[in-house]
């Protein structure tokens, strides 16, 4: 076989990427993943990880520097001192803001998978069946039980933590034992089930950090820094589960600093052959060829890909003859909902810092409940013990002052809501092909937003967590809406959507190309609708089962 | 401290190169602070320690003078403030030393503790009654910068994080339900 000869390639290496070289090597096929940024090896390259807080000179925070070079990652918490490295160089890769976005990336092997917040939530029929029932956006072409049997293969590998709360909003997974709630947590669940009968549910939160040793991977150690990389290995990322698992097959290249500029298509066949390459250190143009082709570049950057391909039969790249490619882009809106303070509990604390809250499922529109929108949306929080902050009018410098500090003040609970943007049309990516990149490449321009459904979303968002926090007995409740910036969720999804019909959809029930039955698009960018869990265990499962159909489709002479 | 013992203190902190002796000998303990680099004179950076230490005392843990904090400051301020603060703050010390004229006709490293914590009790009455009546878009008043950055300073230093409070870098464990008692330490994160 030429060295450029592989039987499959992936574009990307984060959690999907990740995901599709494991599957793909285990089946036994020669294949090479290619990542645009540097090599991170795991451990080795997590400088941060075994670092006290006094080591960082800014200790964690922002200088001027930094705020100059990273003016879209300086509008929320991702600009911090200790894991900048793992953040895009934002000069090298611009792109276009026709109206705000707020684009956060992680350009080298693993990905946002090294950074990403872990919760792991299933989608449940409520959510494959929204688009169908209220006319948004165009019908998912599976259902739950076409995706369940995935889930639990995803779950069983990743390692998902989380209690089987056998709820039919939140389908329960294949779960290693949940974290704790701490007893103020608890205490407030209990009120809630209570007081809403079975309707509304304070749980813990499902996450992909391991509560038990698992598949060779530590246990989490409750340091809660895992956007630093985990030493321990102890959270899902491509470097401490998929990676290892793909090189350990002896059938995975990994080619960091591979920009994939475009899929090769063939006309003839109706096929891509390979993909194009520019190495971003040297320049150099180079093509890999595959039977088949999984593009898992992150939901924004799979759909450029697929627009620089095959523009010479169509002008708009390969999947546009739907009119869809680029379109019907989502996120999740957030920043906003409600805190107080929680009395008594003087004589309870915490030991360890847990990776992990509470999770609210989403009880709006399900069921029985109307409201003036459509969807829903769930909240993350948890109660904890704050240091006391000093604040007080009549003492302020001083040891008494001082050593007041130095103790825990009262216990406070906080949530904050996530909620299901519905996939319009017009909320869309484009190529702008006057802005280059420092590869001379088109950039993207975002021309995106949230609208009426959302907005009137969001006074809910506030009001129903203030009205269960003052449910469960909590003070000085007080709600907050911290604005919100399309794609600060950091769950960019949607541009390349699957669907029941070419003509609608970039991608058919099995992640295919519709106009290129070999290629394949597994990460946000297939999504049909949003829900308003986090995404990440879906393209997990989506990636695994449309490998195993590609491996039997190969075995079967179709692709 | 008088100013000979000061001036042996400079030299062991620098290492015997006094730099900026003769200013020290001729009867001024402190140079004007003009601009950032100078907030890195080892003789501002113990001013700005004694300055963080009577807000921060020693106490039955380090104070924040011991814990690093006047070398904290001028990185802070270098790197991560915008030039406007960098003023503020400046321009700032500067007053604490007018104040320590006006009101004792002393250099503020001349006085006692407890002239010294009276001082910046009234800045500190004053700085709360600015930040209180001031326009969001005025800039803040300089005590009230020193003291966020004594407080980040010292609770994020290794004293602070492990004298102060309880620090545990790798906890191995959660319990929900750990016993507190008044008077045991926060965490420090």
């Amino acid at each position: 076989m030429a060295d450029n000869v592989y039987d499959a390639i992936v574009i990307g290496s984060g959690i999907s990427g990740g995901w599709a070289a494991k599957e793909l090597t285990q089946k036994g096929l020669k294949t090479i993943m290619l990542e645009r940024g540097r090599n991170v090896e795991h451990v080795k390259d997590y400088p941060a990880a075994t670092k006290h807080p006094w080591e960082f000179p800014h200790r964690g925070g922002r200088t001027q520097q930094m705020i100059e070079d990273y003016p879209v990652l300086s509008r929320d918490y991702p600009l911090n001192e200790k894991n900048l490295d793992f953040w895009v160089n934002e000069k090298e890769s611009p792109y276009v803001e026709v109206k705000r976005f707020d684009w956060y990336r992680g350009y080298h092997v693993g990905g946002r998978s090294l950074m990403w917040g872990r919760q792991s939530y299933r989608f449940s029929d409520l959510d494959f069946e929204a688009n169908l029932k209220d006319g948004h956006g165009t019908d998912w072409p599976i259902r739950y039980k076409d995706i369940a049997p995935w889930y639990s293969y995803a779950e069983k590998w990743a390692g998902i933590s989380g209690n089987r709360d056998g709820l039919d909003v939140l389908p329960d997974g294949d779960f290693l034992p949940p974290m704790q709630m701490n007893v103020v947590e608890k205490d407030l669940a209990a009120r809630i089930k209570e007081h809403y009968k079975g309707k509304r549910h304070f749980i813990m939160g499902r996450v992909a950090n391991l509560t038990v040793p698992h598949e060779g991977r530590v246990n989490c150690q409750y340091q809660n820094q895992c956007w630093l990389g985990c030493n321990f290995g102890a959270y899902f990322s491509t470097q401490s589960s998929t990676l290892p698992a793909a090189v350990a097959t002896g059938n995975l290249t990994l080619r960091p600093f591979s920009i994939v500029t475009r899929i090769l298509y063939d006309k003839d066949t109706k096929k891509a052959k390979g993909v194009e390459i520019l190495d971003a250190e040297t320049n150099q143009t180079y093509e890999y060829f595959a039977k088949i082709v999984f593009v898992c570049a992150s939901a924004f950057n799979s759909t450029w890909v697929l627009m620089n391909s095959a523009t010479d039969v169509w002008e708009g790249g390969l999947g546009s003859s739907s009119g869809e490619l680029g379109h019907n882009a989502m996120d999740h809106h957030f920043r906003c909902g409600a805190r107080g303070r929680v009395e008594g509990y003087e004589d309870k604390y915490y030991y360890g810092r847990r990776a992990n809250g509470l999770y609210i499922p989403r009880f709006r529109n399900v069921g029985d409940d109307k409201r003036d929108y459509v969807r829903g949306f769930g909240y993350q929080g948890s109660a904890s013990r704050g240091r006391w902050s000093g604040e007080v009018a009549e003492m302020s410098i001083g040891g008494e002052w001082k050593d007041a500090m130095c103790e825990p003040g009262d216990w406070s609970v906080g949530f904050t809501a996530f909620g299901e943007t519905l996939p319009y049309h017009e909320n869309r990516i484009f190529l702008d092909k006057e802005v280059k990149d420092k590869w001379g490449l088109p950039v993207l321009a975002m021309d995106m937003e949230i609208k009426e459904n959302e907005h009137k979303m969001r006074k809910d968002m506030m009001d129903d967590c203030a009205e269960m926090l003052e449910v469960a007995g909590v003070k000085d409740v007080a709600t907050y809406d911290n604005g919100y910036g399309f794609g600060q969720g950091i769950h960019e999804m949607g541009t390349a959507r699957m669907g029941r019909d070419p003509k609608t959809s970039v991608l058919n029930v099995n992640n295919q190309v519709w106009d290129a039955p070999n290629v394949f698009v597994t990460d946000g960018a297939c999504m049909t609708s949003a829900a308003c869990v986090n995404p990440s265990l879906t393209y997990m499962a989506l990636t695994a089962r449309a490998v195993n159909f590609a491996t039997q489709e190969l075995k079967k002479g179709n692709l | 401290m008088n100013r000979r013992e000061a001036l042996a203190r400079v030299a062991w902190i620098m290492g015997g190169a006094v730099v900026g002796a003769n200013l020290f000998l001729e009867g001024c303990t402190r140079t004007a602070t003009k601009n950032v680099e100078s907030l890195f004179d080892p003789e501002t950076v113990d001013f700005l320690g004694d300055v963080a230490d009577t807000i921060l005392p020693p106490t039955s843990s380090p104070g924040a003078k011991e814990a690093g904090v006047g070398a904290f400051i001028p990185v802070m301020v270098r790197d991560c403030y915008t030039k406007k603060e960098q003023d503020t703050f400046i321009n700032g010390l500067n007053k604490i030393e007018e104040a320590a004229n006006e009101k004792f006709s002393k250099k503020f490293q001349e006085l006692n503790k407890t002239e010294r914590t009276e001082l910046l009790n009234s800045i500190d009455k004053e700085a709360k009654e600015y930040q209180k009546s001031k326009d969001e878009k005025d800039p803040n008043h300089y005590f009230n910068l020193f003291k966020q950055l004594t407080l980040l300073g010292f609770f994020t230093s290794e004293l602070g994080a492990t004298k102060a409070l309880r620090y545990v870098q790798v906890p191995g464990k959660y319990d929900g339900d750990y016993p507190y008692k008044k008077g045991d330490k926060a965490w420090a994160t």
